[in-house]
């Protein structure tokens, strides 16, 4: 399967799932939107972390910018459209900006560097109270949808599906354009690509503000959702692992890979939660490191060895 | 003949290592001018230099009329400067094809994936490396691997070549192969910089040479001269058999 029919395959599951608000109950449709949303973040840190090469740890930092950007404008009574949109616009900008300086460290260096963004970011909505409630919280007012907890959730849900379908949209035609081209050419070997003429500064920043701009928007999709975000909710440093895991769950450096992942991780999460409540997070990290271990380049990698090893034996 | 690009006192200096020292040089509009030297003379330095990868701490680059002591290496590559590492450096997981494709594509604005793989394959023909084009460039040898430098230095449409070592590591019959590149690729009307130790290659095919020791210039002329001057000889091999070589000469 080329990769165009594999991409064209996925994007019409993606596209299924917008029958889920007929058949689930709540819960499905709770599922659902955290389905979505782990899918725009993994899909997202693919563009920093698999394309370009640059391990991120500030996905982070994206979604709890976007969850306060977002829930602030909401708490005031802005629209959901222009809370997205500022959320959108100030993840961009602001990863335009420190791309410049983080992306001139590369590997551990920059890891550690993307990691701190969210700590700053979560002392900043600590201390400014006025605007985020600080340590109290941040509440958000509810939507004015009517008819109840269903339709609500069936929002919601949509809302997130129809982010991770743009982030799709948007990802995968990046991955075709010149800009994609040059950011595989600055993972395989950054300084051969500056000296055919990439402009590596400006493509690692586009890329890390292409990989924050959806999950900005994530994050105040959800802040709208859940109607009450607090610092360490949304700054979560999960959120910065998840991502990563996914990816590596899926297949590094592709973006079926990534959304396969999330799909993946989440299913995984949830039963393992669902059936050992104690240790479900041992039991998780134990076996996502088993699944590493014995799938190296995940899942999108099966589908190869299977065939491979049907016809060649290789 | 028309200048290119001139070095005006070029110095450059890492810490308390002064690797290129007051290097003044011009390199006229279609020559081939050899840049020799022992090891550690600062050649490799020199092109970094120039190709803005270690700007000058004094001095100045003057490409075409234009001061770019201070572009940056991906600001060079497009104006017309391209060149090839002593070691090579592929983009591995892309195929031989994409790598030509990549530099085709980047050394100038706005063309797309599609025209830069046409681009390539021009090139790749010409270096003889078409049967390769869809192999990772990972699994190719040291000599298509330098062969594979060159086509994607070639296909930046470069005006100033700088070829640094191609020749290495290479048996005598690729070289003799190299060989017949460089003149093919000098003949279209690129201007080389060969940076070279095997001798025969320096002497058959550059019109000039110049001589580089601890980072300055100690010679210049032409080809003939160049192996007679006793600086050049005691630069190479001391000053006890320059002074018998002159004495036997």
């Amino acid at each position: 399967m080329t990769t165009g029919a594999r991409n064209a395959l996925l994007v019409g599951a993606v596209l299924l799932l917008a029958a889920l608000p007929l058949v689930g109950d709540t819960y499905a449709l709770r599922l659902g939107t955290f389905a979505c949303m782990y899918a725009v973040m993994a899909v997202s840190w693919n563009v920093i972390g698999g394309m370009a090469g640059y391990p991120s740890f500030a996905t982070a930092a994206f979604f709890g910018l976007g969850a306060y950007a977002g829930g602030v404008l909401l708490s005031k009574g802005g629209g959901l459209a222009g809370a997205l949109l500022l959320s959108g616009t100030l993840a961009f900008a602001g990863a335009m900006l420190l791309g410049v300086v983080l992306l001139r460290l590369r590997g551990h260096y920059f890891a550690v560097a993307s990691l701190a963004v969210a700590e700053v970011l979560r002392e900043l909505a600590n201390t400014a109270t006025d605007l985020t409630g600080g340590g109290m919280g941040l509440n958000i007012p509810l939507a004015a949808t009517s008819g109840g907890p269903q339709a609500e959730a069936s929002f919601y849900f949509l809302l997130m599906w129809a982010l991770l379908l743009l982030t799709l949209g948007v990802v995968l035609a990046l991955e075709r354009s010149r800009l994609g081209f040059g950011l595989q050419c600055i993972r395989q070997n950054e300084s051969a690509a500056d000296m055919i003429g990439v402009n590596a500064t400006l493509y690692k920043s586009l890329a890390f503000a292409i990989s924050g701009v959806f999950v900005a928007m994530a994050g105040t999709v959800y802040a709208a959702w859940v109607h009450y975000i607090e610092p360490p909710d949304v700054f979560d440093i999960l959120f910065s692992v998840k991502p990563i895991v996914m990816a590596l769950l899926g297949g590094l450096g592709s973006t079926a890979g990534a959304l396969l992942g999330a799909f993946a991780f989440l299913a995984i999460e949830e039963t393992v939660w669902r059936n050992s409540l104690e240790i479900h997070t041992g039991l998780l990290g134990l076996l996502i490191v088993v699944l590493l271990l014995f799938l190296p380049n995940g899942i999108v990698s099966l589908a190869r060895r299977l065939r491979g090893s049907g016809a060649s034996g290789g | 003949m028309a200048e290119l690009l001139r070095l005006e006192s070029v110095s450059r200096r890492f810490g308390g290592l002064q690797a290129v020292q007051d290097v003044s040089l011009s390199v006229g509009a279609g020559e081939v001018l050899g840049l020799i030297g022992p090891n550690g003379a600062g050649k490799t330095t020199l092109v970094n230099v120039i190709a803005g990868v270690h700007p000058a701490s004094a001095g100045r680059v003057v490409f075409e009329g234009r001061d770019i002591t201070r572009l940056k290496p991906y600001q060079t590559a497009r104006i017309g400067l391209a060149r090839t590492f002593q070691i090579v450096q592929p983009f591995p997981e892309f195929t031989v094809l994409d790598n030509v494709a990549a530099a085709a594509m980047f050394s100038r604005g706005g063309m797309g994936i599609a025209a830069g793989r046409q681009a390539a394959a021009e090139q790749l023909d010409f270096v003889g490396l078409a049967a390769l084009a869809e192999r990772p460039a990972a699994s190719l040898t040291l000599a298509m691997r330098k062969r594979l430098e060159l086509a994607k230095a070639l296909a930046m449409r470069p005006r100033l070549l700088f070829l640094d070592e191609v020749n290495a590591g290479l048996n005598s019959a690729e070289v003799e192969q190299a060989m017949a590149l460089i003149r093919r690729i000098a003949a279209s009307g690129v201007t080389i910089v060969l940076i070279e130790h095997l001798m025969k290659v320096v002497m058959s095919v550059c019109s000039r040479i110049v001589v580089l020791q601890h980072g300055a210039l100690i010679a210049e002329g032409g080809p003939a001269e160049i192996v007679a001057d006793p600086r050049v000889v005691e630069a190479y091999l001391g000053k006890k058999y320059a002074q018998a070589s002159k004495a036997g000469a």
